[in-house]
């Protein structure tokens, strides 16, 4: 199976190893992750202005991209999936935005949402299976509990991201289970780390991913592992190495075995 | 030739302001049949009806169309007026140039224009029709009430002092209903149980009354005076007529632990069981899929231990078949389901628990004792969070758009109660209004606030935070002083928005009753026929028709109950004439009617028909006027146009149309 793959910018040169770990363990999987060629940058934040579209045209060439090839689209950091599924969905279903865009853009078909974007997390769920997974796990991490930490971005809004419960989510505790750990269940594992505000405001940003940190060391996670290389930014701010905050992908590649040949 | 008279109302300025009545009248003497026209401020009043009255007998006319509101409205008052002058009732058309016409224009030309233009259509149908006269139907003395709760068991006891016979249908093995689940009533702080109990003896004792416990409606057939229903009596594996109650099966059963529904899984009960102890009637029933020898085979603890000999496992559901005159439906509430709002952690934390939860913690019969003590550790709280309007008054979709109306008192009711038990619990409450209308409800309140200390903080509530001490972390807002609260917690409690049955739309399907899209079941008019169904002799008791209180539910049971003994009360019924007729030459038996007919009145027969002297035995439908409800289906459907329908034949609806289209 191939899909098109958007990693987006901080991909390529901060958060190289969230990128590196799951094309690995893709391949490891059976599946494979096909590069969007002449890929932009999302722009990190999904656009509110009703009228903007500039700052769109970005996923919708990503997103084109992908239904020319006929395949689904990838995606692994939470930011550049909140805007490229959020965009996708403008195309879907807001018939000014599809219009104008399209009226810009000049494809030779126009673009109407086609596109199926699912994040490496889904791919792991729903084409894969935890099942699966399971099996092709060589190395368990038995014995570890780990805490998986959402953020904001990945499952809301609920409605248009749709894969999880924003309120209580499943997803990321399953993988866990899936890769032989033990999940910890804390209750702020869906609340914001405070994202760039920790470039204006360090200590708002530093409160808040405290309050996280705190709840899920105080249910007793040895370990947070996040989808977000914002996130991850602004958890290791907090926990100064206290506890190991480490991308989902990583520790897949070293339940299947493959995480020793990643060079990074 | 007919003689027609147009009577054209003003009501008041609700049609006159929009429509030029005059020219209505005008206009209407220039149709074909019209000798008379005229318009009145208001037609419905005495000296209005007087008037058509008067024209009737001095022109000799022989149909009427009054231009006036909807048909919904007075069409009875002037078919009645009518016929007090000698006409035929069914010679009575109304334009609707009030509902369809002036309430919706602003334009007085347009508006005018149309109201002519519906009054020509009127005129058109006038012409064609024909005296119409109704026949009759015998009254069943007998009611059916389904649902046992607060509002069932009042309006079966109404009926039955009134002296007709009444059958209680209930779905769980006891009456009594969510009342029964309740620790205290509001306003006046008695116990539930101490008001309630009392009446379900009353019920369960009186001689014209008669309960069918863990039974269900299945099947509703006939029509206003004339239901034939069958209920299912659901197997209890315990003969009723044997049990003695002594519930010494309930102690030895060693399966117990089914959650009890009745304390809302706070607790278990055994594999047989009552759901609790004041049940009516005092028989257990046996939950097959805990019961082990339904399961393995081996057991019987029960049977060997019963003296009276009252366990039989062989035993099977029965249908039995009633004829009622009138059909009650009181089959009440639930809370809604939570499952939309993890954020309060409801299904993470056992400290957080819904308001009739926390009145089963309360009650001594519960799975505390009565002791508030949290459901994770035992431990007494001493802070308390009551968030208020969760699932009520929602917006986004995840919940209900109503007010639920009962939540405002009850969490009053609670953190009074707390308060007066335990001073030493702070209590806090969040809300989005307070809405205590109703007698001493408001001062009930004040109560709560100025003599008893509860804290109300105006706002919502966004998280529910369980701590790794087990204590909860409420996050919310507080409105009025505009700041951010996080406020720890022991205990939190969620005044649920409650929500029909989810068993009514089942039965308001098999009764043909409509609901809205909250599954309420709707009434025949909002204000004025409040407790009738469209349906006829469907009734509507307590809060399957919308949220309610105990004493506006016991009030509603009342009205039902009245309503229902007046048709009871009555020997014989009208019925309407407007019925659907096959062309017998027409016919050719296809079945495509019986097939779309909604209330089986369509049947066939073999039938000697004379064929423009082609004497031949063919095929026919035939329609039972007495089930027939004339909607109209089987005319649309009838491939050979053989059916039509009096009173709204299809050369009428095409006169009509050609009128409009003029």
């Amino acid at each position: 199976m191939k899909y098109s793959y958007y990693p987006g910018c901080t991909l390529k040169n901060k958060a190289k190893d969230l990128d590196a770990y799951a094309r690995a363990s893709a391949k490891a999987l059976g599946f494979e992750l096909e590069e969007v060629e002449d890929w932009q940058c999302c722009g990190g934040v999904y656009p509110l202005g009703t009228d903007e579209i500039a700052s769109k045209l970005s996923s919708v060439r990503t997103l084109n991209a992908a239904k020319e090839k006929g395949q689904d689209l990838v995606t692994l950091c939470s930011a550049c999936h909140h805007v490229v599924k959020r965009v996708n969905d403008d195309m879907k279903n807001v018939e000014d935005i599809r219009t104008r865009a399209n009226n810009y853009m000049e494809l030779s078909e126009p673009y109407a949402g086609e596109t199926e974007v699912l994040h490496f997390l889904e791919v792991l769920r729903d084409r894969v299976g935890f099942d699966k997974l399971k099996e092709k796990v060589v190395n368990p991490l038995t014995g570890k509990k780990i805490g998986a930490y959402y953020g904001c971005l990945l499952l809301r809004p609920g409605k248009i991201l749709g894969f999880d419960n924003p309120e209580n989510p499943t997803i990321i505790e399953d993988f866990i289970r899936a890769i032989g750990a033990t999940p910890v269940v804390y209750p702020y594992r869906n609340e914001c780390c405070g994202g760039y505000i920790s470039l204006k405001e360090k200590d708002m940003a530093k409160n808040m991913c405290d309050k996280i940190v705190d709840s899920a060391e105080g249910f007793g996670a040895q370990m947070l592992i996040t989808a977000c290389p914002l996130c991850m930014y602004n958890l290791n701010k907090s926990t100064e190495g206290k506890i190991p905050v480490v991308y989902f992908t990583e520790l897949l590649a070293e339940a299947l075995g493959v995480k020793e040949e990643v060079e990074i | 030739m007919q003689r027609i008279g147009v009577f054209v109302c003003h009501c008041g300025s609700n049609i006159a302001a929009t429509v030029d009545v005059k020219k209505v009248a005008e206009m209407a003497l220039l149709e074909p049949g019209v000798v008379h026209a005229e318009d009145y401020q208001y037609m419905c009043s005495e000296a209005g009806q007087a008037k058509i009255q008067a024209a009737i007998k001095e022109k000799n006319l022989t149909g009427i169309v009054v231009c006036s509101c909807s048909p919904r409205m007075h069409e009875n008052t002037f078919r009645s007026a009518a016929e007090k002058a000698g006409l035929n009732p069914y010679m009575v058309e109304i334009a609707n140039i009030r509902e369809h016409c002036s309430w919706i224009h602003k334009n007085v030309e347009e508006a005018t224009e149309k109201a002519v233009i519906l009054a020509r259509a009127a005129i058109a149908k006038v012409n064609l029709n024909a005296p119409l006269k109704p026949g009759e139907s015998l009254v069943t003395k007998r009611a059916l009430v389904i649902g046992g709760g607060i509002a069932g068991i009042q309006t079966a006891l109404d009926i039955a002092d009134a002296g007709y016979e009444v059958d209680i249908v209930e779905k769980t093995p006891s009456i009594g209903g969510r009342m029964s689940q309740l620790d205290k009533t509001f306003p006046t702080l008695d116990c539930s149980a101490c008001i309630l109990t009392p009446k379900m003896v009353e019920a369960a004792a009186h001689e014209k009354i008669t309960i069918y416990t863990y039974s269900e409606v299945e099947k509703v057939s006939g029509f206003v005076g004339d239901f034939t229903v069958d209920i299912r009596k659901k197997a209890r594996f315990v003969d009723a007529g044997k049990c003695t109650g002594c519930g010494v099966c309930q102690e030895k059963c060693p399966s117990k632990k089914s959650l009890s529904e009745f304390n809302r899984g706070l607790n278990t009960r055994s594999a047989i069981y009552t759901p609790f102890a004041q049940a009516i009637p005092n028989v257990p029933v046996i939950d097959t899929e805990a019961c082990i020898k339904m399961k393995t085979g081996k057991c019987g603890i029960c049977s060997k231990v019963c003296q009276a000999g009252a366990i039989d496992y062989e035993q099977k559901d029965e249908i039995l078949t009633q004829k009622y005159g009138a059909i009650v439906v009181a089959t009440g509430f639930d809370t809604i389901k939570l499952d939309n709002y993890d954020e309060y952690a409801y299904n993470q934390s056992k400290d957080v628990i819904t308001s009739l939860e926390l009145e089963r913690v309360m009650n001594a019969a519960g799975p505390t004792k009565g002791h508030l003590e949290r459901l994770s550790d035992g431990k007494h709280p001493k802070e308390m969070v009551f968030i208020q309007c969760v699932g009520s008054r929602c917006s986004d979709g995840r919940g209900k758009s109503y007010c639920s109306k009962i939540c405002c008192m009850y969490t009053a009711k609670h953190a009074m109660l707390i308060r007066d038990k335990y001073p030493d619990v702070n209590v806090t409450v969040f809300y989005i209004d307070v809405r205590t209308p109703g007698k001493n409800f408001d001062e009930f309140y004040r109560r709560a606030v100025e003599d008893y200390g509860v804290n109300y903080i105006k706002g919502q509530v966004g998280k529910v935070i369980p701590q790794p001490d087990g204590k909860l972390l409420v996050q919310g807002v507080d409105l009025l002083d505009n700041k951010q609260i996080l406020k720890e917690a022991d205990m939190v409690v969620l005044a649920t928005a409650i929500e029909p049955n989810p068993d009514v739309r089942k039965i308001a399907t098999m009764l043909t009753a409509s609901i809205d899209t909250n599954n309420f079941l709707t009434e025949s008019h909002a204000k004025l026929r409040p407790v009738e169904s469209p349906t006829a002799g469907v009734f509507l008791s307590g809060v399957c028709q919308g949220p309610k209180d105990i004493p506006e539910t016991v009030a509603q049971a009342g009205a039902a109950a009245v309503k229902a003994i007046g048709l009871l009360a009555k020997d014989k019924l009208m019925t309407n004439p407007c019925t659907a007729k096959a062309d017998e030459l027409m016919c050719n038996g296809c079945s495509t009617c019986a097939n779309v007919c909604p209330y089986g009145a369509i049947t066939y027969e073999e039938k000697e028909v004379n064929d423009h002297g082609i004497r031949e035995t063919r095929r026919i439908a035939v329609v039972n006027s007495a089930l027939c409800q004339g909607c109209g289906a089987c005319t649309v459907t009838c491939p050979s146009g053989a059916m039509d329908l009096q009173g709204f034949s299809n050369r009428q609806i095409i006169a009509e149309v050609d009128a409009i289209c003029r």
